[in-house]
C-alpha cells in the first residue's frame, strides 16, 4: 500500500474510540493501529451495522448478576451513537438456558433497540431443548425456521449461518451438508465484488480445540468464500475479542454483553470469568462494522 | 422418549433411603467433565448427575433414550435404566464433554 492510497484509505475509515481498522487495499486488509487514523478523522463510513452477541439472559451468577442491566447500557450506547445503524446483528447465546421467560425478557430490551432490523443467529444456549422451539417462534421468520438465510442490504451481503445444532460428542461446532449445500447455491448468485458478512455463533475457524472453539467443517464454508474481495466473518462463543485476517477474510469474535471468560486454555473450562466489579463494563461491550466499496473497518467499544 | 422430573428423581431417592446412595449411580459434572466418566449400575437402577458447575450443563444420550433439560448450578437430572446395554451420552452445550452408562 503507497503512502498515498493510505490516506485515502484512512480518510473514509473514520471511527471514534478505540479499536482496530481493516483497511481494504485492493481486497487486502490492512490492520492498524486506531490511532494512528485518529488525527485524519472525517465523515463516518456508511453504511454500518452493530453486532452484539452473548447476552445470556437468565444468568445471575457471581461474574454479573445483572445482565439485564449491562445489555440494556449496549442498547443505550448503541441508540446514543452519532450515526444510526443499518442494522444490528445479534451472534447468539441470547438467553443462557432457553427459557421462554429468558427470550422474553432478552425481546423487551432488545425491542429498544433504534434500529430498522435485528437478525439473529442461534447460540448453543438457545437451543437447549434440541431444536430450537423458542428461539425458532421468536426469531426463525427470516429464514422460515431452518436458521441459516441470507440477505441483502446497503450493498453488502450478509450471511447467517448456524454451527450449533449439529453437535457430535468430543466435537467442535459444525455447519452439516444440508447448509453447506444451500450456502453454495446462495453465493452462486453473488458477485466477488459485492462485500460479504457472515455471521455464526461459534467461531467458523479454530481458536482452541479442547474448548470447541471452531466448527468442525467450516473449511469448506471459506472454500466457498474465498472468490470474494471482501469477507468479514463475525462470530460470538468465546466472550472476548479474538481476530485474524486469511486472504480476503476477516475473522473476529465479539465481546458478550454479559460476562468475559478466560482466555484460551486458562482454567479447566469456558466458564464465566468473575472480575472485579470495576473491571466488568471494560470486558464488555459489541462491535460494529463500517464497508465502503473496497473499505471495511471493524471497531469494537466497551461498556466501560 | 423417556422423562424423568426431579421430582420423581427425590421420590425413588426417598424410596430407597435405605440404600447408600452410591448403590445408585450418582454422576458429578465438574469443571467441565462428567465424573465417573463410565458408570457402571444394574437395570432398574437410576443414575443422577449432579451439575457442580457455575456454568449449565445438559446430558443428552446419543441414542435418543434421555435427554435433560438444563441444568444450572446445583441442579439434577435422574434418568433410571431398565435394560442393559451400554448408553453414551454428551453435554449438548458443551459437546467434548461425553460419558457412558453401562447398564448391566
Amino acid at each position: 500500500m503507497t503512502n498515498s492510497s493510505r490516506r485515502d484509505a484512512l480518510k473514509c475509515l473514520a471511527f471514534g474510540g478505540a479499536g482496530t481498522l481493516f483497511a481494504l487495499s485492493g481486497g487486502v486488509p490492512v490492520p492498524m493501529a486506531l490511532a494512528a487514523a485518529a488525527t485524519q478523522r472525517t465523515a463516518p463510513l456508511k453504511p454500518f451495522f452493530v453486532q452484539i452477541s452473548d447476552s445470556h439472559i437468565g444468568f445471575a451468577k457471581d461474574a454479573n448478576p445483572d445482565v439485564k442491566a449491562t445489555l440494556q447500557r449496549t442498547i443505550d450506547i448503541i441508540n446514543a451513537l452519532p450515526e444510526r445503524p443499518s442494522l444490528v446483528l445479534h451472534t447468539g447465546d441470547i438467553t443462557h438456558l432457553s427459557k421462554a421467560q429468558e427470550f422474553d425478557a432478552a425481546q423487551q430490551l432488545l425491542s429498544g433497540l433504534r434500529v430498522g432490523e435485528l437478525h439473529a443467529t442461534p447460540g448453543e444456549h438457545d437451543v437447549i431443548d434440541g431444536v430450537g422451539q423458542e428461539f425458532f417462534s421468536r426469531f426463525g421468520k427470516a429464514s422460515n425456521g431452518r436458521g441459516y438465510y441470507s440477505f441483502d442490504a446497503a450493498g453488502v451481503h450478509f450471511v447467517a449461518l448456524v454451527n450449533v445444532m449439529q453437535f457430535k460428542a468430543g466435537g467442535l461446532g459444525a455447519l452439516g451438508g444440508d447448509q453447506l449445500d444451500w450456502l453454495a447455491k446462495d453465493l452462486a448468485g453473488v458477485s466477488a465484488s459485492a462485500p460479504v458478512v457472515v455471521f455464526a455463533h461459534m467461531p467458523l475457524w479454530t481458536i482452541y480445540e479442547p474448548w470447541g472453539w471452531g466448527t468442525e467443517d467450516a473449511d469448506r464454508a471459506m472454500a466457498l468464500l474465498r472468490r470474494f474481495g471482501s469477507v468479514t466473518v463475525l462470530n460470538g462463543h468465546i466472550h472476548q475479542i479474538v481476530q485474524r485476517t486469511e486472504g480476503h477474510i476477516v475473522f473476529h469474535t465479539a465481546r458478550s454483553t454479559a460476562y468475559p471468560q478466560p482466555t484460551a486454555g486458562d482454567g479447566p473450562g469456558p466458564g464465566p470469568l468473575k472480575v472485579a466489579p470495576e473491571r466488568l463494563a471494560g470486558m464488555l461491550g459489541f462491535s460494529s462494522l463500517a464497508i465502503s466499496g473496497r473499505a471495511a473497518a471493524l471497531e469494537d467499544s466497551t461498556l466501560a | 422418549m423417556k422423562r424423568h422430573a426431579i421430582g420423581a428423581a427425590a421420590a425413588l431417592a426417598l424410596l430407597f433411603a435405605a440404600t447408600p446412595a452410591a448403590a445408585d449411580g450418582a454422576i458429578s459434572i465438574k469443571n467441565f467433565d462428567f465424573a465417573p466418566m463410565t458408570l457402571t449400575v444394574r437395570a432398574g437402577e437410576t443414575v443422577t448427575w449432579r451439575n457442580d458447575d457455575e456454568e449449565p450443563h445438559t446430558v443428552v444420550s446419543l441414542d435418543g433414550l434421555f435427554r435433560s433439560a438444563a441444568m444450572d448450578g446445583g441442579e439434577s437430572f435422574s434418568f433410571r435404566f431398565d435394560k442393559p446395554g451400554t448408553y453414551k451420552y454428551l453435554c449438548s452445550i458443551h459437546p467434548r464433554m461425553t460419558g457412558a452408562i453401562v447398564v448391566k
